[in-house]
């Protein structure tokens, strides 16, 4: 079989991979290797991405050199890897991978992510190749009942953002009373800054699609649909792919594995509502209605899609099940924390130097992977002044509390939330108060407008920000942000409108003085603020070249040969042109 | 003339005909062929709507309902280029918000607008997904990473 030649040549085309120029690369190679009738001996693999979110990264593995990992590829290198590495077996040095890359991936413990960016998923005997498909053999000679009993022995928990145990809804589904019975993925991955679902969809669809096959035989469902969001193209293609493969060779459809079992899987694409990633809004849209949520109870596992009972997990979930199965409840256990078990996948971003998907165990602290896998600070002179758990419904947490521990409840303890896992690091130029309006945008544009608190008090809080940054605000301002968001957090109907006001009442909290410093003394403490910048040159740095006084598309800088610039500050715009225009750090 | 037009118009009710078929009368089919539309013809024509109710028997207020609820749908024609400048957590840290309005400022349009000779149709996300190469703008299918608004002045030249 090609897929398991020897000789192998991994390039990373997921979505980041291709906006680096992925697909290039992987042509050259095509076009470099035919040109020199290699074409036989090596595979070329499209894989997924690793997770570092950056470049190209190209891996040759040949049994003489075992594997040698490049980086920042680009199609001109090509050339040069497959004469020298190819042919005469000699690795180029200078692409090799380097520090960065080492940091990040030895600062892992991939479950989840073990085989994105290893294996090309859009073959289903790549994935059997790794394990694939052993855990539902295995889980097929077990009673649906002792399935459930490892899941919930192994002390997986939800991975969506609430965390509630696995095993434990799945003992509901299985003894809820109904003749007909869902299984549902949910990858309507709506947070910004979060795309671990995508990620895996991507790099490993078969894995969620057999975590989705055992969960259907252990609660007794004969249907599961897949809520993928219509920005992911290329994960509802490889997942369509990869659900007609598992349907060929027996593993979807009627009597899988012989076993008289019947579980189908369809995908259903949303239509741009983030709201739909709440549970009971999103089996509204599966219906064909509009997404909006509903009171609960009854829980979905009760009364679901259709009205019947409807289990719901998160992408990264599933994508935990088939390990679980295959190595043990014991296995699983032994890794996190006592009350979290397993690992989290994260989303680093932001002002970090390596951007990414990360897993680490439960249990590991903020700290130690913001400066382990995360590569620290990518200015390293700026320092960092907090990180945003959990997009629009976590927190912002300051650099004082970074030695949390990554756990539900610790997190849960700072007032952020573990959320789907978005971890944006922000700097010293971060204005927070700004972050916190900005999530608050997020939240009104996305609020499905059925109950008052979330569609009326957002929006309130939404101007008082607005007022604030626009150097407006009055004292009076904090202290209603403050006590509408505590009212809205006890009375809106959803999980979003619940949590919305989580990124105000955290940086309330922890950042009061950025508040203060808005309102009082009318500035912005990280220059952020538009309204609220003011530009001034600092003549011992000017070096009175003029470029300032070129770029300024106000005419507000006034400059002459052989003198320093001055800024105008009636006439200045605070567009900024001529902070970018400096090469010298003259301007302020 | 007005045969030609009549005969357009045919021409494009056998076009919705030719979508609604293969849904007609299924539950829960609504979204799915509403974006069978929108791919056919780029939006969903308005003259759609009447066919699509009696096929699916809702109400056409309901599939109003739908159409404006969710963000994907539009029910005018759009530009042959769309713009979507990333807004993710990231992308708004790295400098997005400065780059949308650059572009803004430079297309003369607004977010959800297109402009008037339909060459660009602009539009925010929330996430891309390429955080790592923040902030990003994609144009059609086409990724540009670590944008400035000098380099999104070149890209921009590549569209027509």
């Amino acid at each position: 079989m090609a897929a398991l030649s020897s000789h192998r040549i991994l390039i990373c085309v997921g979505t980041s991979g291709v906006a680096a120029g992925a697909e290039k690369v992987a042509a050259a190679f095509q076009s470099e290797l035919e040109r020199r009738g290699l074409l036989e001996k090596f595979d070329i693999v499209r894989t997924g991405d690793r997770g570092l979110f950056r470049d190209v990264l190209v891996d040759v593995i040949t049994p003489e050199l075992g594997r040698v990992v490049y980086e920042f590829i680009q199609p001109e290198h090509v050339a040069e890897i497959v004469e020298e590495h190819l042919v005469h077996g000699r690795p180029v040095e200078k692409r090799r991978a380097g520090q960065d890359y080492e940091a990040f991936f030895k600062n892992q413990t991939r479950i989840v992510l073990a085989n994105c960016g290893e294996i090309d998923p859009e073959h289903i005997e790549d994935y059997r190749r790794v394990g694939g498909y052993q855990a539902l053999r295995k889980a097929m000679d077990m009673t649906p009942q002792a399935v459930i009993e490892e899941v919930h022995k192994a002390g997986l928990r939800g991975r969506g953002g609430a965390g509630f145990s696995t095993g434990q809804k799945w003992r509901f589904c299985r003894e809820a009373k109904g003749d007909l019975k869902y299984v549902i993925c949910n990858a309507d991955e709506g947070d910004p800054g979060a795309f671990m679902d995508r990620s895996l969809l991507e790099g490993d669809p078969h894995a969620v699609i057999e975590g989705m096959i055992i969960a259907g035989y252990a609660i007794g469902a004969r249907e599961g649909v897949i809520y993928c969001r219509a920005e992911y193209p290329l994960a509802v293609r490889r997942l369509t792919l990869a659900i007609e493969q598992a349907r060929r060779e027996g593993c979807l459809g009627s009597n899988i594995l012989g076993c008289g079992f019947d579980f189908d899987v369809s995908i259903m694409q949303g239509a741009g509502a983030f709201v739909c990633g709440e549970e009971t809004a999103l089996i509204a849209s599966i219906e064909g209605r509009r997404g909006t949520p509903r009171v609960k109870p009854p829980f979905p596992a009760h009364q679901g899609l259709w009205g019947q009972p409807t289990l719901i997990n998160n992408v990264e979930t599933f994508g935990n099940i088939p390990p679980i199965l295959r190595r043990g409840w014991e296995w699983f256990a032994a890794i996190g924390t006592e009350r979290s078990r397993g690992t989290k996948v994260f989303a680093l971003a932001g002002q970090v130097r390596n951007a990414g998907l990360v897993e680490v165990p439960m249990g590991m602290t903020l700290r130690e992977l913001i400066f382990g896998a995360g590569g620290g600070m990518s200015k390293r002179r700026i320092g960092l002044k907090g990180v945003q758990l959990g997009g629009p419904s976590g927190g912002c947490v300051p650099e004082s509390l970074l030695d949390t521990p990554i756990d539900y409840e610790s997190i849960t303890g700072t007032g952020a939330i573990m959320g789907s896992g978005g971890l944006i690091i922000m700097d010293e130029r971060t204005c927070m108060v700004d972050v916190a309006r900005y999530f608050l945008s997020f939240t009104v544009a996305e609020s499905c407008g059925q109950c008052t608190p979330c569609r009326v008090g957002l929006k309130r809080m939404h101007e008082a920000l607005e007022e604030i940054t626009a150097g407006h605000g009055t004292p009076e301002h904090i202290a209603f942000l403050q006590e509408m968001g505590e009212t809205i957090k006890s009375t809106a109907l959803c999980g979003l409108g619940q949590t919305a006001a989580n990124p105000v009442l955290t940086t309330l909290r922890y950042f009061r003085h950025e508040y203060d410093a808005h309102v009082h003394d009318k500035e912005c403490p990280a220059h952020a603020c538009k309204a609220l910048r003011h530009f001034e040159v600092i003549e011992s740095a000017c070096t009175k070249c003029g470029r300032c006084f070129k770029a300024c598309p106000a005419n507000a800088i006034e400059w002459k040969k052989g003198q320093a610039a001055r800024i105008d500050l009636e006439r200045c715009t605070r567009c900024q042109t001529c902070y970018g225009a400096c090469d010298f750090m003259a301007i302020r | 003339m007005s045969q030609e037009i009549q005969a357009d118009a045919d021409l494009r009710a056998a076009d919705i005909e030719a979508v609604i078929v293969p849904f007609r009368g299924r539950n829960g089919m609504l979204i799915p062929l509403l974006q069978k539309m929108q791919e056919r013809f780029g939006y969903v024509p308005p003259e759609s709507i009447g066919p699509i109710a009696k096929a699916l028997d809702v109400f056409p207020v309901e599939i109003y309902g739908i159409l404006t609820f969710y963000a994907q749908f539009c029910l005018e024609p759009r530009g042959r280029h769309t713009i979507r400048v990333c807004q993710g957590t990231a992308c708004y840290i790295m400098g997005g918000k400065d780059l949308l309005d650059h572009v803004q400022g430079k297309l003369g349009i607004q977010v959800e607008q297109t402009t008037p000779d339909r060459r660009f149709t602009l539009e925010r996300v929330a996430c891309l997904g390429c955080c790592g190469m923040a902030p990003v703008v994609m144009v059609d299918n086409d990724f540009y990473g670590r944008c400035t608004p000098a380099k999104m002045d070149e890209v921009l030249e590549l569209y027509k």
